[in-house]
């Protein structure tokens, strides 16, 4: 039994094997320049004998090994050349084995084996089945290990493969297979054992050196897997299920675990496909401590590539049932190792989704039923905290949405939703972002009120406050992030049938109207344009559509819109309802629907009056409320009538005098609107501008009183540019010298003002008195109108 | 030559989802020197898109605009031409030339850029020249009924300025060409 010594003892001896290599290999060759086989094998013998120390730790053995084997080189030289020392090389071979002690015995027979399989005279086989038995002689874990590596290395190329000089008959190829498998089982028992009892540092320790020496295990797989002639069949047959015999036979969770990496690396992923049984049997098999689903991660990872590697090998994974006995391994596997965090399952799951999206794209009931899977194991944990299960889940529902471009595929998949469940609030949130960006990023089209209402099962999360969270914890720019993704959203919901648009806009509304007062500003707008354009479309059809809950009418949709605005009030955002309202007054007007026009307008009229309280509000509104009304034709004269005395009297009542006339004579418009059968009232129109004027006048008074000079005479040049409007128009109300007039008030003013003006209305005077002249001299109707204008 | 992007009314996330794909690959950054814009984003996430494409951005306020410090008019001169911009909620009746000839006498600019009918229309007037680049979404209008996606790219060089209308109909960028020439008297008629 090794003890562990300090570094600085173990250097020692490691020194002093060297020195004692050094020594009788200088003999040796002496001995080999005299050709003196007896002293040459002494001395060989001695210097083998520094392999025999059990003290050193693998790395430093590896050392001592690899100087003897430099001298062993030279020694097979020297065996090989009959003519230097006179024997046969069957003689010899029989000389070498009176060595004393078994190691360096052993080590002299691998050698002149070597020469031995060269030389003929003797079957490969035959050969290396000896040498085989022999090492078994050596039972020292390292010693052997290293022994039997070196039969490993001499024999490389010497076995019978097919093709090899080596060959022997029929059964060639099994007879190396055979040699290499001996020698691996072997080795795999003397690794198993470099053990040793003692407590938690010395076992790491272990751990460690056992590592060092894997690769010695390890690489009679990658031999088996390079000879020649061994093909598909005896894969089956013989190589894989002796290595998995004593994979599992063995016990030893370091070995199994890189044992089966091994083998899913060396063997190429055919093999691995036609073997699947015996492989996922194998994995079931192994020690409960062992890190299955790692090797099972790398086994369906290594067959997706396979699978992207070229589309003729799917019909393979096919054939063999992949999916079915994948899934099953790894049900199984989860099933069984109850400690295994939920993290390594939902990785097991992500790794097997990846496979099945690319090797079954088009199976969807698969995908589905990976999600299942995902579904029931987590279902049996209580809450899901861990952040990185969590990401493996977001991984898990990101593929899916990622391998179909399309959405709406995901959208079938039964279990998506089941999945989301289980994420916590944060993270669904997450997965809501992610599912939107694919919509938007694919140009996606969402088009049935079914699809819709899935699609809003999943991003629930956006749309309303889960139970547990508070929306005032949010981040400002998150959240509106998010509900600004959920407004994009909504213009991706379409359907060119108005029948099912009109479902799609009701199941929005329905889910947005849980949303809350933060959430509405955002996503009633958005909602509200999406119905008008409907209402357009249903406009521009003939005759009506009787839909089953909701007949898909223009006066229906109104219904829905007007209650949809209302909700607003909650908010509360009166500026934002105000012009949604005035949009849908709009609307309405078109669709020849007086009632719904009026009362739509009466709402914008009330929100005015009793919300909109800030002046620069107020004059935005009205600019609004009388640029709408001007526009719209539906209103029978009292209807007209009422509203535009309305719009009149609030705009006389803005704050700000300069507001105010702005204002009143905008309202002039409402009196004369320039289509065929427009109104035309000139009076009333010109009564407006006549207003407007007085209100500049009164500016103009304040102006003087506050600050002792008259104030700017823009107002002023703005009224003329309307009179000279209304002129232009035919207004008969507004003659030559009302302008004429205008223009001298304006003169006056400025000069009033002792050249106090401001730069704004000099260019502006100008430049409307450059038109007129410009008009007069256009000579025509227009020219002679204007001719009594004397500037 | 120094070409000048006008768009506006996009109306995200109100009343559409993003710029059109084919828009989008067309504007590309460092290509712009000034961008002006008619308002009606609505939200900042497009104010800064666009400062992307060219870091001289001029907005005015349209009245779905979520940032309401958005000034109600803006002039600024490039090369020989004064340009003013508005969004055009404010000259009633909406879309109406002579009220918006009036807007660029007081103004008193060459160019006038207003936008909220979603309509492009280039007018030569006696006092300069009234564009409108439509919707760049090609938003939903209460006033125009039939809206495609539409913006102009204003090419100024020297006293002439060539104006490049873009347009999507059915799938595919239409382009157009006007041209203006200004008099070196400022505002007389050519």
């Amino acid at each position: 039994m090794r003890t562990f010594a300090g570094v600085e003892d173990e250097d020692k001896w490691l020194a002093e094997g060297i020195a004692g290599i050094q020594h009788n290999a200088f003999f040796m060759h002496r001995a080999l320049d005299a050709n003196n086989l007896r002293e040459v094998l002494k001395y060989s013998v001695l210097m083998l004998s520094e392999l025999r120390t059990s003290k050193l730790s693998p790395q430093k053995y590896y050392d001592l090994y690899m100087r003897a084997f430099d001298q062993l080189r030279q020694l097979e030289i020297f065996f090989k050349d009959e003519s230097r020392h006179g024997l046969p090389v069957v003689d010899l071979y029989e000389l070498v084995q009176h060595a004393g002690n078994i190691l360096p015995r052993t080590y002299l027979l691998c050698t002149v084996g070597s020469v031995y399989i060269k030389s003929k005279q003797a079957p490969s086989k035959d050969v290396l089945k000896d040498l085989v038995e022999m090492c078994r002689g050596v039972q020292h874990p390292i010693r052997g290990l290293f022994l039997r590596s070196y039969l490993a290395q001499v024999s490389r190329d010497k076995l019978p493969e097919i093709g090899s000089d080596y060959e022997g008959d029929a059964n060639t190829v099994m007879d190396a297979v055979e040699f290499v498998l001996q020698n691996f089982t072997e080795m795999n028992k003397l690794w198993v054992r470099v053990q040793q009892q003692g407590p938690g540092t010395v076992r790491e320790k272990q751990e460690k050196e056992r590592n060092e020496l894997r690769d010695l295990v390890g690489k009679n797989l990658h031999v088996l897997g390079q000879i020649e002639g061994v093909d598909l069949e005896m894969y089956k047959e013989t190589v894989l299920p002796r290595v998995v015999e004593q994979v599992v036979n063995c016990k030893d969770e370091l070995a199994q675990y890189y044992l089966m990496e091994c083998i899913i690396q060396v063997f190429p992923d055919e093999y691995h496909l036609q073997t699947l049984d015996t492989l996922l049997t194998a994995c079931t098999q192994l020690m409960p401590t062992v890190d299955t689903k790692i090797v099972l991660t790398q086994l369906m990872d290594r067959l997706s590539n396979y699978a992207a590697s070229s589309p003729d090998v799917l019909h393979e994974f096919l054939q063999v049932e992949a999916f079915a006995k994948l899934s099953n391994a790894i049900g199984k596997v989860i099933e069984t190792q109850l400690e295994m965090p939920i993290v390594g399952a939902m990785t097991l799951f992500v790794s097997l989704l990846t496979f099945t999206l690319r090797v079954h794209p088009d199976r969807l009931d698969y995908v589905d039923q990976v999600l299942g899977a995902c579904v029931v194991k987590l279902s049996s944990v209580p809450k899901l905290e861990d952040a990185r299960a969590m990401k493996q889940v977001v991984a898990l529902l990101s593929a899916p949405l990622e391998k179909y471009n399309d959405i709406v595929t995901a959208l079938t998949l039964s279990n998506y939703p089941r999945v989301m469940d289980h994420l916590d609030d944060g993270t669904n949130k997450v997965m809501a972002m992610l599912i939107i960006q694919s919509i938007m990023k694919n140009d996606s089209c969402i088009s049935t009120a079914d699809k819709v209402e899935v699609l809003f099962e999943l991003i629930k999360g956006l749309i309303k406050d889960l139970d547990g969270t508070n929306t005032e914890e949010l981040d400002e720019e998150d959240f509106q992030e998010e509900q600004n993704s959920v407004a994009r959203l909504i213009h991706m919901l379409d359907n060119e049938e108005p029948e099912e648009m009109l479902k799609i806009i009701c199941v929005v509304r329905k889910h947005l109207m849980t949303g809350g007062p933060r959430r509405l500003p955002f996503t009633v707008p958005p909602l509200v344009f999406s119905a008008l354009r409907l209402v357009r479309q249903l406009e521009s059809q003939d005759g009506d559509i009787a839909g089953e809950d909701v007949p898909a009418t223009p006066r229906a949709v109104f219904q829905i819109l007007n209650q949809t605005i209302e909700v607003l009030s909650s908010v509360p955002c009166p500026e934002l309802a105000l012009r949604l309202y005035l949009q849908c007054a709009e609307a309405a007007s078109d669709c020849d629907l007086e009632p719904v026009a009026y009362e739509l307008f009466t709402q914008a009229f009330i929100l005015y009056e009793e919300e909109i309280a800030d002046s620069k509000e107020q004059v935005t509104a009205i600019h609004l409320i009388v640029g709408t009304l001007q526009r719209i034709n539906v209103f029978g004269v009292e209807n007209r009538d009422t509203l535009t005395h309305k719009a009149t009297g609030y705009s006389a009542r803005l704050l700000k005098k300069p507001d105010q006339c702005r204002a009143v004579y905008a309202c002039s418009h409402l009196f004369w609107v320039d289509d065929l059968d427009g109104i035309k009232d000139g009076e009333r129109a010109l009564l407006c501008l006549r207003r407007a004027l007085r209100i500049a006048n009164a500016a103009q008074q304040m102006a003087n009183a506050t600050r002792g000079n008259s104030g700017p005479v823009t107002l002023f040049v703005e009224i003329l540019n309307k009179y000279i409007y209304f002129f232009e128009k035919g207004n008969p109300h507004i003659t030559p010298s009302d302008i004429q007039s205008l223009v001298e008030l304006i003169n006056n003013e400025m000069q009033s003002d002792n050249g106090n003006t401001t730069i704004h209305s000099d260019p502006f005077f100008t430049s409307t008195l450059r038109y007129i002249r410009f008009q007069k001299q256009k000579g025509g109707l227009m020219g002679e109108k204007y001719d009594p204008i004397k500037l | 030559m120094v070409l000048v992007l006008a768009l506006g009314d996009l109306h995200v996330p109100h009343r559409a989802a993003d710029l059109p794909p084919k828009f989008k690959s067309m504007l590309v950054p460092g290509k712009i020197q000034h961008i002006i814009c008619t308002g009606n984003l609505c939200i900042k996430e497009i104010h800064d898109y666009l400062k992307t494409i060219c870091p001289d951005l001029h907005i005015v306020r349209g009245e779905f605009d979520e940032d309401a410090r958005y000034p109600e008019s803006k002039t600024l001169t490039i090369g020989q031409f004064k340009l003013g911009l508005c969004h055009g909620h404010q000259v009633i009746p909406w879309g109406d030339l002579d009220s918006l000839a009036m807007l660029q006498r007081q103004l008193d600019v060459d160019i006038l850029v207003t936008g909220h009918t979603h309509q492009f229309t280039a007018y030569k007037h006696e006092g300069g020249v009234v564009i409108n680049p439509g919707s760049a979404t090609g938003a939903y209008s209460s006033i125009n009924q039939d809206v495609n996606p539409s913006f102009v790219l204003m090419d100024i060089d020297g006293l002439r300025v060539t104006i490049y209308v873009y347009e999507l109909i059915d799938g595919e960028v239409k382009v157009d060409k006007i041209e203006f020439k200004k008099t070196s008297t400022t505002n007389s008629a050519p």
